[in-house]
């Protein structure tokens, strides 16, 4: 079982889910991503899901463009964010990566299993690749034994929604409702539905992402899926603070929140 | 164009959408579905007799398709070759956009859907869409990035007068490509009533292989016409690569014409070696951008470079996959035309046919000026060439008037 499965297992055992938290590399520089992680992991946050900047993130909202944007303007380099990886696995949370295809590819797909492996990272969220298109990463990931989560959405079909799953190693990515990242006032109510979709053909863990921002948030879809994925709203923490120590202290303070959520199901 | 040639089978892309190496598929989950009911309209229509029938009436009467093949006799004399111009500029809106957002907007109604969004650079693609949009009664929203909707606000106004809703853009560069993400992301949100109507042959499976399938009647036409004007097909066929859509649609009836050359040229910018240019395949690299594999601009990370160009319509960091497979492939070539070979043609143009081109459309005529000598040393007469004028200049005239500074100062 991979190191993400592991943690899963020991969450689903003490009947809670686990929190992912997502990060960009270099945001808002390198040294202030590595901070900011370790505060995410220091304050409840059991994954970290490092998504490495890419300059046009379509499936990503406002708050996740502009922290790429900056990251991006900081001059951070697909190198630097294996070197996050390195740092930020060293807490001993696991850290996934996820980013899109165009940066994978041009680091070579084979290279980047290597050096994602090597620098204790357990695998890599692909948002705009699908299985139809992913021999290589099929075929890196096996070698490195790396995870590899594909995304499902309300939209797939019976037939593409068991392929994608069979693809998938570690955990499966729910795309919680149609749309992009960012923090909404409700989950989408169809984010059960998919979740038992997926569960009656896997016994892989399942993540919500999309629209969580609030404890309260995180408790009710802790009450159906195995994993809460947050981004947005623990972003905005940097966006919005005025200096650094401020930001990493209200990214504690929300990171803490949803870790009570997760714990807290709402059944 | 005939029904018959429309119906006529496409041999590529495969079934998934690959031209060779290039093409297919990289989107959100979220999108196949949709993609899979557009790819599957797209078939049916395809072999549709009344859908056939009813896009080429609309390509006749409101259009004003078979666009005319005009012998361009002054410029010929300039270019030592006998130069037939494909009038894509007379058709309605101003561009061969036109057969597109036709096609599609019958495509959408098809499928039952209420809603078209689409992405803009300059506002010609916005415009033609907004056009279908209101002859089909279907909801209309153009993506713009700030900074076109601040140099083309006469496009800005004519999409409202239209009745469509124009969103800057203010996302990363604020330009065609932060464009064309805006479109995706209101589209996965949407899917359900929207179609995303795009501008080029460019994109996600189908839409390279649908829009090419649109736009095809160009070369269909200017096949026939050459042959009845000149008793024999052309040695070359020339046009301007931006995303491509106008280039494939000229190319495509003569793929399997060996003898007859097909020239793509790319907007070269202040010159390929500067870096400032929009030449995908000649300055690119293979890589993945907005949903297909294909050349793009892009650094050693695989992040999307800024494009350059003077013409809006060619300001695009990547190119169409049937593009780059045709480079590969060696069936066409491609080669870039800087900004000031551009303009200079265009006011060849100007000044000895009594046509202004769009800005577009005179790297085209560049192009084939370059040409011209080699193929007549290489085949030892004066060769015919076809041009595809794919659209006229109105909407440059600021930008051309403020190059040659023939405008009035205020």
């Amino acid at each position: 079982m991979s190191r993400i499965g592991v943690v899963f297992d020991k969450a689903r055992t003490d009947g809670r889910a686990v929190l992912v938290g997502c990060m960009p590399a270099g945001f808002p520089t390198v040294e202030g991503s590595i901070a900011a992680m370790k505060a995410m992991v220091s304050a409840g946050v059991d994954v970290i899901e490092l998504e490495i900047p890419y300059s046009d993130p379509v499936m990503d909202g406002p708050v996740i463009q502009r922290a790429s944007d900056i990251a991006l303007a900081g001059g951070v380099r697909t190198r630097d964010a294996l070197r996050i990886v390195e740092e930020v696995a060293a807490t001993g949370a696991p850290v996934v990566t996820m980013t899109y295809w165009n940066p994978i590819e041009q680091y070579g797909v084979d290279a980047f299993a290597r050096d994602l492996a090597a620098a204790g990272g357990t695998g890599l969220v692909t948002p705009d690749l699908i299985p139809d298109e992913a021999d290589e990463w099929l075929a890196a990931s096996d070698a490195y034994e790396l995870d590899r989560t594909f995304l499902v959405a309300p939209s797939s079909t019976d037939d593409r929604l068991a392929m994608t799953v069979a693809h998938c190693r570690g955990f499966v990515y729910a795309t919680a409702l149609m749309g992009v990242t960012g923090a909404r006032r409700e989950v989408s109510q169809s984010a059960p539905v998919l979740v038992s979709r997926v569960r009656a053909v896997t016994d892989l863990p399942v993540g919500v992402g999309l629209g969580v921002g609030t404890g309260a948030q995180a408790a009710a879809v802790a009450g159906y899926a195995d994993g809460v994925i947050v981004g947005s709203a623990l972003i905005r923490c940097l966006l919005d603070a005025p200096d650094q120590a401020a930001g990493l202290s209200a990214l504690r303070a929300v990171s803490a929140e949803l870790a009570e959520g997760v714990r807290n199901p709402t059944r | 164009m005939s029904a018959d040639a429309l119906a006529a089978p496409a041999r590529f892309p495969d079934a998934a959408g690959h031209f060779g190496r290039f093409g297919g598929r990289f989107v959100p989950e979220a999108l196949v579905a949709a993609l899979d009911e557009l790819a599957a309209a797209h078939r049916a229509a395809m072999a549709d007799e009344q859908f056939q029938a009813e896009f080429a009436a609309l390509l006749r009467d409101y259009a004003g398709t078979p666009s005319l093949l005009y012998e361009a006799r002054r410029f010929s004399a300039r270019a030592g070759a006998r130069v037939l111009l494909k009038r894509e500029d007379l058709n309605h809106t101003g561009a061969h956009k036109v057969r597109n957002v036709l096609g599609q907007a019958l495509l959408t109604r098809r499928m039952g859907k209420k809603r078209v969004i689409a992405e803009t650079g300059a506002g010609q693609h916005g415009v033609a869409t907004a056009t279908a949009a209101a002859l089909f009664d279907l909801g209309c929203v153009v993506y713009m990035g700030q900074v076109d909707t601040e140099r083309q606000a006469l496009n800005v106004a004519r999409m409202r007068m239209l009745g469509a809703t124009v969103v800057p853009v203010t996302n990363g560069s604020r330009t065609l490509k932060d464009a064309m993400n805006e479109a995706m992301r209101d589209w996965v949100a949407n899917v359900d009533d929207t179609h995303y109507l795009i501008g080029t042959a460019a994109g996600p499976h189908p839409f390279p292989a649908l829009v090419r399938d649109f736009v095809r009647g160009i070369g269909d036409e200017a096949r026939a016409q050459c042959l009845e004007l000149t008793g024999a097909l052309p040695d070359a066929v020339t046009a301007c690569v931006g995303g491509g859509s106008n280039a494939l649609g000229i190319f495509h009836a003569f793929t399997d014409d060996p003898q007859v050359r097909l020239y793509g040229f790319e907007a070269g910018g202040d010159g390929v070696a500067t870096g400032r240019h929009a030449a995908s395949i000649t300055g690119g690299s293979a890589g993945v951008l907005h949903g297909t594999r294909t050349y793009v601009l892009q650094d050693a990370d695989g992040q999307t470079q800024e494009s350059h160009s003077i013409s809006a319509g060619l300001d695009y960091p990547g190119v169409g996959p049937e593009h780059a497979w045709l480079h590969d492939t060696g069936r066409a070539s491609y080669r870039p035309v800087t900004d000031a070979e551009a303009m200079a043609a265009f006011e060849l143009l100007c000044r000895t046919e009594g046509i202004i081109p769009a800005i577009e459309s005179a790297h085209a005529l560049a192009g084939t000026l370059a040409v011209a000598g080699e193929l007549a040393a290489e085949l030892g007469r004066q060769p015919t060439i076809v041009v595809n004028l794919s659209g006229r200049g109105d909407k440059d005239v600021h930008t051309a008037g403020e190059y040659f500074g023939i405008l009035d100062k205020e």
